[in-house]
Order: structure tokens, then sequence, then C-alpha cells
């Protein structure tokens, strides 16, 4: 099979026939455009991409895909992933998330996931809502939202998902938006690309019950002046003119600063391949919410051995050492006698 | 213990007897399971028949010398065909006072009783709960007792080694474990290979229990202690050749089996819970035979993952107890909804909650039959004997592969840790349960291209095509919500639910088209009392039968495999007999299925302790049902037979 040239494709060939139903004006709807528009750019075959979901607005995105694909329970696609992933190396496996669904309900196995480095492309749509079950505040939720569930304000801190990921020894971790296609088919290319488990948290507006959440940093207006590109072994900067920039101080705490005010030299140079991940860690916590100057773009991109390559490995080992199984011997292995 | 040799016993005689029932039993930090294992070893290899059951606290390491810490290991050794371990112990060996006061009321007057009796002193008899020393007391006068100082006679022995007092304490074991060797005749070369083998790492370990082990046996040899010492002759067996085998671990070689029988790669995904994890480490010792095991993150990563490899073209299986059996419940709800082939292995313990984690119970039945939200049918199969759950897995995914359904495969702590031989089968002579992946398109779209439907289903079995990602042309999406007759589009229309709600169903119970009509064990053909069972109650049930045939009454006997759908007949046959009895370590599982299925007037006979039946018990209650006919026959001479008699059935 892989004898034969990939046919080239286009994104309606990775589009299924099944009538899309998100509300009007759902950021998901540019995340499905960028995910159809990149697949045929892949080198990849249909028949080899999976697509696996849980539950939410989020989760049914596999339908729309003319790829195998599940469509599964709450919170529970990443598990059900590792378990296809590992058990078949040869596929492209994709997990496609929401907040909820990740982070909360599902937060273990997130987390499970990434620190196993599952050969697993993550993408986490975090709109900071529950949008399926109509408007309750989500994990990612900022303190103080008034929705149905809490009408007097959330009381709970949210997580930070790049640092949650960070923090669970993810090997992948990146940041993009539904407002910026380019950046997000760059964004999911490098996360396919990543040889192991990658997750990219996307903001993603939900304009039925938390329309604008990002607008304060990825408007037209506001983008520029919002939102940090981090390009690995470039100075990191922003602004119109890259007129704003980051430094560390002498405890290694980020700021951002006017680049005239520090000159370029002081700008803190960007490197996703560093081993350690205090640098993606503090950048993760630059912005205390999307209110405030956000890095976007790779954070965090190491290698590690994936799980399933690992684990393949085991099998190759034992096969070596004891031979491929039998089971007439297994069933001997322990005390036997016979009786004529 | 039946002594065949009447003769007045004397110094260094020898007595053959037909069979024994021994418990080592001790401190769990004692080494009783390990002693009890050998023991067991050495009397397969004599040819002994033999069944065991291991009963250990759920702590690991309880505090020394209460009764919450002791752990026990009977064994039933025989020259005749024996299907339990054997209702009370004929020999009991206490290797402190916690382990004579929990065990001491299971051992019949006139019993053995062997006690380290260095144990004895004022702390541990304190920590036992006794105020007075049983050993000066009087209150063992009826049991024949040998009082052996094994824990000072071992740490004497171990002296050559080197070993610290300590540390030689710790043979201990060993030294009992030869004491006993020597009096019921057990080859002893290979158990001081075996300790070479386990131990050998540690050099100063296996010159201390080798070392502690002559000393247990040669105290036997050299002494007078005991009057007389005992062999049991092989039992007659079919031929073959036999292995001895836990059920967790028959059950693990089963998934193996299964999985070369499919042509498919094992997966289990699985998250340590006792008494299942024993099947996740022996699998996880097989990885050449190709199977990937996963230790998840918690109960529903397990089966989620098994669930994921089983959408991938494995035969994914998870296994689990207790707890985690409630844990999976959403993902077998979802395994049924994409109709895909899955084992739910259940090893069952006492609940609810955590409940008695290390004890047998079969109280799961309702939830693997009912515990789920929604119309959502999975099959059952249940094992019965340790061996069995070797066929059973092998059944069970069958079942699975053929139907495309997730089906429960219900085990028990009992069977899980008790071992009995097992003839071993014939690899060559193993059902081939292969079945085949779609690999092309069967069905047209609406545009006129061709279409692959994943709901269009074998009108057969009714089950829908398993088509693998891999598989060019064959893309397809599948999910927990309802889809569409064929299409397997997602759709709400209320028609279109009823339908796939009654396919569903149908699919579930079109299983028993495939089952082998059952038949009592009724060798008189006159059974008025049918013993109905299922799971790890066939050996109690069995002997118990077979004591009551040996008193001359007739007993039937129907132990059930499939548990849903039951086999075809089953109402028929139980119809034809006049009582029902169901025993079951449950409040009446099977008993209330039968009921509502066929309406019979099944009746439980219970027993929730956390061990299983005493055949005893089951004896009992045999006789009781047939007094009980046999009164309302002299009571009412003209009255009908039975309600279900057979003479109303023709």
């Amino acid at each position: 099979m892989t004898d034969v040239a990939i046919p080239q494709t286009s994104r309606k060939d990775w589009a299924s026939d099944q009538e899309v139903r998100w509300c009007p004006g759902c950021g998901d709807y540019s995340i499905l455009s960028a995910v159809q528009l990149l697949l045929p750019e892949l080198g990849v075959r249909r028949e080899n991409t999976v697509f696996i979901s849980g539950i939410g607005c989020a989760a049914r995105f596999p339908y729309y895909m003319n790829t195998y694909g599940m469509h599964s329970i709450h919170g529970r696609a990443p598990a059900i992933a590792t378990g296809l992933a590992v058990s078949r190396p040869d596929l492209d496996v994709w997990v496609v998330t929401g907040d909820g669904d990740s982070l909360s309900i599902g937060g273990n196995h997130l987390m499970h996931a990434l620190r196993r480095n599952v050969k697993l492309t993550i993408l986490m749509f975090n709109n900071q809502i529950y949008g399926l079950t109509k408007g309750q505040y989500s994990p990612t939720s900022e303190v103080g939202k008034i929705t149905k569930s809490t009408p007097f304000g959330s009381l709970d801190t949210p997580f930070n998902p790049v640092s949650l990921a960070l923090g669970a020894e993810a090997t992948f971790v990146a940041r993009t938006h539904d407002l910026d296609r380019k950046h997000m088919i760059e964004t999911f290319r490098r996360a396919h690309d990543h040889p192991g488990a990658s997750f990219v948290e996307v903001y993603q507006n939900c304009n039925v019950f938390n329309d604008g959440a990002f607008g304060a940093i990825n408007s037209k207006e506001a983008r520029a002046d919002m939102l940090i590109p981090l390009e690995h072994g470039k100075p990191i900067r922003f602004g119109a003119s890259g007129e704003h920039g980051v430094v560390s101080d002498a405890q290694g705490r980020l700021h951002v600063v006017e680049v005239k005010d520090v000159g370029e030299d002081a700008l803190l140079v960007h490197d996703e391949q560093r081993a350690d991940p205090g640098l993606a860690f503090a950048l993760s916590r630059l912005a205390t919410g999307p209110h405030e100057p956000t890095p976007i773009g790779v954070f965090r991109a190491v290698e590690r051995p994936d799980y399933g390559t690992l684990v393949d490995r085991q099998l190759v080992q034992a096969s070596e050492r004891a031979g491929p199984g039998n089971l007439a011997s297994l069933l001997r292995s322990g005390a036997t006698w016979s009786y004529d | 213990m039946t002594t065949e040799s009447k003769t007045q016993s004397e110094p260094g005689r020898v007595e053959t007897i037909d069979q024994v029932v021994i418990r080592f039993a001790g401190d769990s930090g004692d080494g009783m399971q390990i002693a009890g294992d050998r023991f067991t070893d050495e009397s397969a290899l004599i040819g002994n028949d033999l069944s065991t059951f291991p009963n250990y606290p759920a702590e690991i390491r309880a505090p020394a010398g209460t009764l919450a810490g002791v752990s026990a290991f009977q064994i039933h050794i025989s020259d005749h065909e024996i299907l339990t371990p054997g209702d009370a112990p004929n020999v009991l060996v206490a290797m402190n006072p916690a382990a004579l006061r929990a065990n001491l009321a299971d051992l019949p007057h006139g019993g053995i009783l062997v006690i380290n009796s260095d144990a004895f002193d004022e702390r541990d008899l304190a920590k036992a709960g006794y105020t007075e020393n049983p050993l000066n007391d009087g209150s063992l006068s009826a049991y024949r007792v040998y009082e052996i100082a094994m824990t000072s006679l071992t740490v004497e022995a171990c002296k050559p080694a080197g070993a610290k007092p300590r540390d030689a304490e710790r043979s201990k074991n060993f030294f009992a474990l030869g004491l006993l060797s020597w009096l019921y005749h057990r080859p002893i070369v290979e158990t001081e290979g075996w300790i070479a083998k386990r131990y050998g790492r540690v050099p100063l370990v296996v010159e201390a229990n080798t070392l502690a082990f002559r000393a247990g046996y040669n105290l036997g040899e050299t002494t007078e202690i005991f009057e007389s010492s005992y062999e049991i002759a092989p039992a007659e067996h079919y031929p073959g050749t036999y292995t001895n085998v836990t059920g967790n671990v028959a059950l693990a070689w089963g998934l193996l089996a299964a999985a070369h029988l499919a042509k498919l790669p094992l997966f289990l995904g699985s998250y340590p819970i006792t008494p299942a994890s024993d099947i996740l480490h022996e699998l996880s010792k097989h990885k050449n035979f190709g199977v990937r095991t996963l230790q998840a993150e918690d109960e529903i990563a397990g089966i989620g993952a098994a669930l994921g490899a089983a959408f991938g073209g494995a035969l994914g299986v998870t296994t689990t107890s207790g707890p985690g059996l409630d844990l999976k419940a959403e993902t077998v709800g979802l395994a049924v909804s994409l109709e895909l082939p899955l084992l739910i292995v259940d090893i069952q313990r006492g609940g609810p909650s955590t409940g008695l984690p290390t004890k047998t119970e079969q109280s799961d039945l309702l939830h693997a039959m009912f515990g789920r939200h929604g119309e959502a049918p999975v099959p059952i199969v249940a094992a019965k004997t340790p061996s069995h759950c070797f066929e059973a897995a092998i059944e069970a995914a069958r079942i699975a592969l053929r139907y495309r359904t997730p089906v429960y495969l219900l085990s028990d702590g009992y069977l899980a840790n008790g071992s009995e031989p097992w003839r071993l089968p014939d690899v060559e002579s193993l059902p081939d349960i292969s079945v085949e992946f779609a690999t092309e398109t069967n069905a047209t779209a609406a545009d006129g291209e061709a279409a692959f439907w994943p709901y269009l289903r074998d009108p057969a079995t009714l089950a829908r095509p398993w088509a693998v990602p891999g598989t060019p042309g064959l893309e397809h999406r599948i999910g927990g919500l309802e889809k569409r007759d064929g299409s397997g589009a997602i759709a709400y229309e209320p028609g279109n639910h009823e339908t796939m709600v009654h396919l569903r169903a149908a699919k579930i119970a079109g299983i028993a088209k495939d089952l082998a009509p059952v038949e009592a064990d009724d060798p008189s053909g006159d059974a008025r009392v049918l013993m109905l069972g299922w799971g790890s109650t066939f050996a109690a049930i069995t002997a118990g039968v077979k004591r009551v045939r040996k008193s001359g009454r007739a007993v039937a006997q129907l132990h059930l495999v499939h548990v849903n759908p039951f086999p075809p007949n089953l109402g028929n046959v139980l119809r034809s007999y006049e009582v029902v009895v169901v025993p079951e370590n449950n409040l009446g599982h099977l008993t209330r299925l039968v009921r509502s299925d066929f309406l019979v007037d099944a009746k439980v006979m219970s027993k929730v302790q956390g061990t299983p039946f005493r055949v005893g018990e089951i004896e009992k209650a045999i006789h009781e049902e047939i007094d009980r006919l046999e009164k309302q026959d002299v009571d009412r001479p003209d009255g009908p037979r039975a309600r279900n008699g057979k003479e109303s059935a023709l």
C-alpha cells in the first residue's frame, strides 16, 4: 500500500455529505475549514485518518469529515483514541474536544494521554462556556462569570489549558484562534507532524452563549497589540511594527515591555525546544486571561519516544527473547503431568 | 479424612487415606499462600485430584498478629475426583494465636491441629483476644494437637546460612511446608528446585528457606511426634496432560487463545483492582504473543482504550471487579450503540461499594444484565470452574466478534484465586472464531455512487459490518447518537428509534439460536427437584447432588454458562421439574431472571458470606426439598403432583 502514490485530494474530498449543524456564526466553522484545507497538504490518506471526539459542540466534528470517525462519550475521547493509536500505529488519529469535555469531565484522560505521549493530535476548542447544554460556565470561564448555573457569578478559578498541558508533561503545546485561518493551518500542521502527543488550544468564539470572549485580543483592531506570536529562535515581540516585546527579569519572571525602552538585545528569544518546560510555562502565565497580551503559536515542541512505539518495541523484544507466542507451549509452561 | 487402614496406629506407620483437607493459616506476613501454593504443586506432581481455596485479608499488612491479618490457604487432595476445596479442614496448621482463633471453629472435633507454639506468647495471645493460653487451658482437648516450636526450630536450622534470627524466622512457612510434606508423603526435590529458582537472586534466602524446609521434613522423619504419616494414591484421570491453573491464569490464557483463534491482535485496557489484577499481570508477561496491555489511568480509560482498539480491529478486552464495573457502564452502553466487539471481564467480589475486596460473591449478574441507561442488552457468559475460565473466555470472544457486541464474562474471587488440575485441550481442536472485516461498499448513495452503510445488517445474525480504519472506500462515522437503520446517519425520528431498539434487542436474543439446547443431568429421570446454577457454584452443587444421589434419592442438576441470552430450551427444562432451587452467592439474581422469563416457581438458596457454598449446605437443602415434596404427597395423596410436573407437561 505504501508503494502506491498518495492520491491528490482537495478540500471537498475531506468533507462528508453531512450537513454542518453548528449555530450560524460559530467559530467551529472556521476551524473545520482550516482542517479540511490542511489535510490535502499533509500527504495522508483519508482511510488512514481517524477523528475521535467526546461530547459537546466541538464533538460533532468527526461527522463532517469524510474519514473514519467516532463521536464517543463525554470526556473519554483521549482514552478511546489511546487504544486506537496504540494498537494501530499506522493510523493518523486526531482528537477533537472542547474545554468542558477535555478539562472537566475528561481531565484525567487528557493529562494521561499527554503524559504517555500517545501519537495523537488533540485540538481543544476553548470557548469558555458550555454551549451544547445551553450556557453554563466551564472550567475555563473567568471568575465571576454570570451564567444560568451561576446567577451570582462563578466562584472557581479557571484552568489555563496551556499551563495544564505543560504540567502534564506534554511534548507539544500550542495555541491558535478561530479568526486566523493561516495561523490555525500552520499550527495544526506542526501539531500533526509532531511525533507524539500534540495539544492545541484553539480560542473559539461561541456567538450564542459567550460572544466575544476573545474579542479583546483577537478582533481585527486588537490583534496586533494583544496577540504575541511565538516563533522559535526569534525575539518575542509584537505590535503593528514590533514595538512591544517580552523580557525576562533576574527572577525569571516575564514582562511585556516597549522595545524602545529596553533595546532589541534585551528581548527574550523563544526556544520551543528547551528540555526544561519552565520558559514555556512562564509564557503560558504571561496573560492572566484573554484580555491581556497573549502568546499564540507553539509554546513547546520537544521529542520524546511516543508511547505506541515503546509498546511495539517491547513486543518485538519479547518475541526476540522468548520466540513468537505458541499457545500449546504456553499451556504447558507450568508444572505438567500426564496419564495414559 | 477417611482412614482405610483400621489397625492401631504405631510410630513410623504409614496409613493410606483417600482424601484430606488441609488449611494453612497464619498472619498475612507469614507466607501461608506460598506454602499452600507449593503444597498444591507437590500434590499435583503425585497425581492427586485437588482443589484449592486461598482466603486472605484485604489489607496487605494488617497489624501483625491480629484476627484481621489472618491469611489462609485450604487445599483438598484425594485419590478420586473432587470438585471443591472441602467444606471443613481435617488438618489446621496455625502459625499464631489469631490464626487458631479465626479458624478453629471450622475444624471438626478429632481434627489435627499443628500449632507453632513459639507464637503463643502473652502479646500475641492478647492481640488475638485470648485471655487464657488455649494451649494450656484444655480448650483444645477435642483435637489432636501437635505443638511444635516452629519459629525457634527454624532459626536454629538456618544458623549455618548465617541469617540473622529476625530474618531466619521468616522461613518458618517453609518449615511448616516441610513438615506437612513429610506428613503426607509429598515429593520434596521439586520444591527445593523451586526454592532455588524463585529466590535465586538472593542466595541467603534460598539457603535459609531450603534449610527450614528440610528441618521441617526431618522433624517428622526423625522424631515420633506424629503417630502416622499418610499416603494418598493418585486419582484416576482421563488420559491426557494436566497442569494446575487458577481461574485468573486460565482466563488470561483463554484471552490469548481467543485472539489466536480469531486471528486478531489482543488489546487489554485495565486498571489494577482486586481480584482481577492477576489477569493484567499474566497477559503482561506474554508480549511475545503480540498482546498489548495498557495499565490505564482509571477504569473508564481501561474500557475506553479497549473499545478504541476494537474500532481499529483488535480483540479489545477490559478486566475489572467491584466498583470498577460501575465505572465502565457508560462505555459499555457506547459499545452497545457502536455495535463493536468488546469483552468486559468481571471478577465478582463482595459489595456494595468497596465491600469485601478479597472475598467472593456473585452479586453482579443483574448489573451485567441491566446496569446501563436506556435499552442496552448485553450478552453474559459465566465461567463455572477455574479451568473453565479458559473455555468461557473463548466463548465470550466468539459471541462478541460474531455479533459485534460487548459481552460480559463473569468470574469471581473464588474461581480467580482457586485452582484445580486442568486436562489441557488440544490446541488444534479449539474452534475457529475468526470473522471477516468488511472490505467492499454495500449500498448506493442518493447520487448513485457506491457507499458504505455501517449499519446494514447481516440478516442471519443481525450483526453490522466491521469495517476498520485503513480500509479504502469504507470511511464512515459512528457514535453514541441514535442512528438510522442501515445508513447509520444520525437520526432522531421516533419510528427509527423504535426500530433500532428492537433490532439491538433481537440481535442479542438471537444469539440463543447459536447455543446448544441444554439438558438437565438427571440420570434416573425420576428427579422432582432441579438444582439450577451459574458460575462458581458449579463445584459445590455438583458435589452436593452426587452425595444426595449416593443416598439413593434422585435430584437433577443444570448449570448455565450462557446467562444472557438463555439457552433456547431452558424454559421447557425448568418447567419439567416440580421444584427449581437456585443456589447463588447473592440474594437471587438468576432466580429473578428465570422467574420473570419463564414464570417458574424457582427459589433462591442464598449465601453471601464472602465464601462459596459448602457441599454439606447444598446436600442438606436438596434433602429438605425432597422431604417437603414427599410430605406434600402424603398430606395430599390425590392432589396434583405438581403444577409444573412432568405429567401435566405431557
